[in-house]
């Protein structure tokens, strides 16, 4: 279980991470979704003890990071696939990893064979390995000493097509047993298929989170029709927020509403329908482009 | 009817499970990292070589009359006293220039630990290397005993305390300064280039004299190659040591224990 309470980082004047706040329960995948840049990568260091905040706090299994005992036995930590030495094989890498844990050898070639790293491999020197390799290892890492919870920062960077379903499946077949993962990613597609729960940040606040259903469903409405601008000026007139989307405009706004907008307006629709995901990938886009989105949503 | 294995369930790990890793296990940890890149390997088989080869180049030009264990076993502690320290810094550095800081710290926490462990190691490291140097020197002297060398074996125990007491420091001054610095050329260069500095300043600057008989690890380390220190010389050591272990050694575990790990 992880639990973050209004979390904050300041560096000087900028504030990278503000208030955030977000519980991980057993048996849950939580995505951690935020553009590049959002405060992810800082928040998940600041709950693993590596970056000290500037407010808040965070506990890991009911403790602060750092007053865990022998952390790896409780979280699994892959924060940056290429924080190996260059200079050490893959084994050599785990077996470490193994040893300052207290953890069975044996366990190096398990884990190893879990993520699909071969003999072959493991044997090479992390220098020699593919970006999609290194997270192999990352993730054999992270697991290695069977922890209850894990914290994986953009961990799908990097592998192929076969390697994320891979992984989807792993995770999900992990959280299935009992397992907490928080995982981070900058595609809303990538986590979209493994977790339970979302939390979006953007520019270091949080601006949505709940059930990945639930999110996904109160994504609005999306409209088209052929003459676009047309429509635009119906709804706005009819008073509803309207945003364009990827494939149309988005409107917050039950499929209703809008629909009878634009037969008062005499405009023919050639689409309206729930917006799904779109919703959510929108808000996404948004995220980026400045503060007016995180209103929003409130 | 097929039967399907339940995978086993992510079980809740009882607390008396999960003990902090003793400093002994650490340092064996931080010594296995010691060798275990090429890097680390190289330098070590470098620092063997070089001892190896400076009982070579004695048992060919020094006087047969020179060529005792004592004779022996000094000037082999010459390479490793320089280069051993450069390990030092690499084991401290590294973590940061390779990034597996990032590894490290998050298996354990309480960096302070990882320190004391990297030293623990790095000291151990310096009593081996006397304990090569005593193997050169045995191996020297029983060459030069069968090529009409002195091949006397005498050697007065003060000695080999000085010569402990030496590489110890040499190891621990070079982890300070990656400890201070955090960056692999920035310590490797600080270390040998800023003693140095100090000898040739020392020696050119007049009223840099005087302290510079305190100040200066090049003069207050000589009196240990000899079996015979005083208690002035002893005082010199020390605070020449004050100036470049701990004071670094405690500014860089300070800036070692704040840093931002990313």
């Amino acid at each position: 279980m992880i639990s973050v309470e209004h979390l904050t980082k300041r560096y000087g004047r900028h504030t990278a991470v503000d208030d955030v706040s977000f519980r991980c329960e057993p048996g849950t995948v939580t995505g951690f979704l935020g553009p590049n840049g959002a405060g992810k990568s800082t928040t998940m260091r600041m709950i693993c003890g590596l970056t000290p905040p500037s407010g808040g706090g965070a506990t890991v299994a009911g403790r602060p990071y750092r007053e865990l005992p022998n952390p790896g036995l409780e979280v699994g930590v892959l924060l940056d696939a290429s924080a190996q030495h260059a200079g050490r094989t893959g084994r050599e890498a785990l077996t470490v990893a193994a040893a300052t844990m207290g953890v069975d050898r044996r366990q190096v070639a398990a884990k190893l064979d879990l993520v699909g790293l071969n003999g072959v491999a493991a044997k090479r020197r992390v220098r020699a390995y593919s970006l999609g390799m290194r997270q192999r290892l990352g993730l054999a890492h992270a697991m290695l000493g069977d922890p209850r919870v894990l914290i994986l920062d953009e961990p799908a960077n990097g592998l192929d097509p076969e390697g994320i379903f891979w992984m989807r499946g792993l995770l999900r077949d992990y959280a299935d047993r009992g397992g907490t993962v928080l995982l981070s990613s900058h595609l809303l597609r990538e986590v979209e298929a493994v977790a339970d729960r979302l939390v979006v940040i953007g520019g270091g606040r949080i601006v949505a989170q709940g059930e990945k259903d639930e999110l996904l469903a109160g994504g609005g409405t999306l409209v088209r029709a052929r003459d676009a601008a047309a429509l635009r000026g119906a709804l706005e007139r009819a008073g509803l927020a309207v945003t364009d989307g990827t494939d149309g405009l988005l409107v917050r706004a039950a499929a209703e509403a809008v629909g009878q907008a634009a037969a008062d307006a005499g405009v023919a629709l050639t689409e309206l329908r729930a917006a799904g995901s779109g919703g959510l990938e929108q808000l996404f886009l948004t995220l980026t482009a400045g503060a007016s989105t995180k209103e929003a949503v409130r | 009817m097929t039967t399907t294995a339940t995978p086993p369930a992510v079980a809740p790990r009882r607390r008396s499970d999960v003990r902090r890793p003793s400093l002994l296990r650490l340092t064996g940890v931080e010594l296995r990292k010691l060798v275990d890149t090429r890097a680390g390997l190289w330098l070590l088989i470098t620092i063997g070589l070089s001892a190896a080869v400076i009982a070579v180049v004695q048992l060919i030009w020094t006087p047969d009359a020179e060529q005792t264990f004592a004779n022996f076993f000094l000037p082999s502690m010459l390479p490793i006293g320089l280069l051993l320290p450069v390990l030092g810094i690499l084991s401290v550095t590294g973590e940061w220039s390779q990034r597996t800081a990032l590894t490290t710290y998050a298996l354990v926490p309480r960096r302070g630990r990882v320190v004391a462990a990297k030293l623990a190691a790095m000291v151990l490291a310096a009593l081996a290397s006397v304990l090569v140097s005593l193997g050169v020197a045995a191996v020297g002297t029983l060459v030069a005993g069968a090529t009409g060398g002195a091949g006397t074996w005498r050697f007065e125990a003060s000695l080999l305390l000085h010569a402990v007491v030496l590489q110890v420091a040499n190891v621990l001054m070079g982890a300070a300064f990656g400890l201070l610095l955090l960056n692999t050329p920035l310590a490797i260069v600080g270390f040998l280039l800023l003693p140095t500095l100090w000898t040739i300043l020392g020696g050119m600057i007049r009223p840099l004299r005087e302290p510079a008989g305190w100040l200066d690890t090049g003069r207050t380390m000589e009196p240990l190659l000899t079996p015979d220190v005083t208690a002035d010389q002893w005082a010199r050591f020390a605070v020449s040591l004050l100036v470049w272990l701990v004071v670094p050694l405690v500014a860089g575990l300070v800036r070692t224990l704040r840093r931002e790990v990313s």
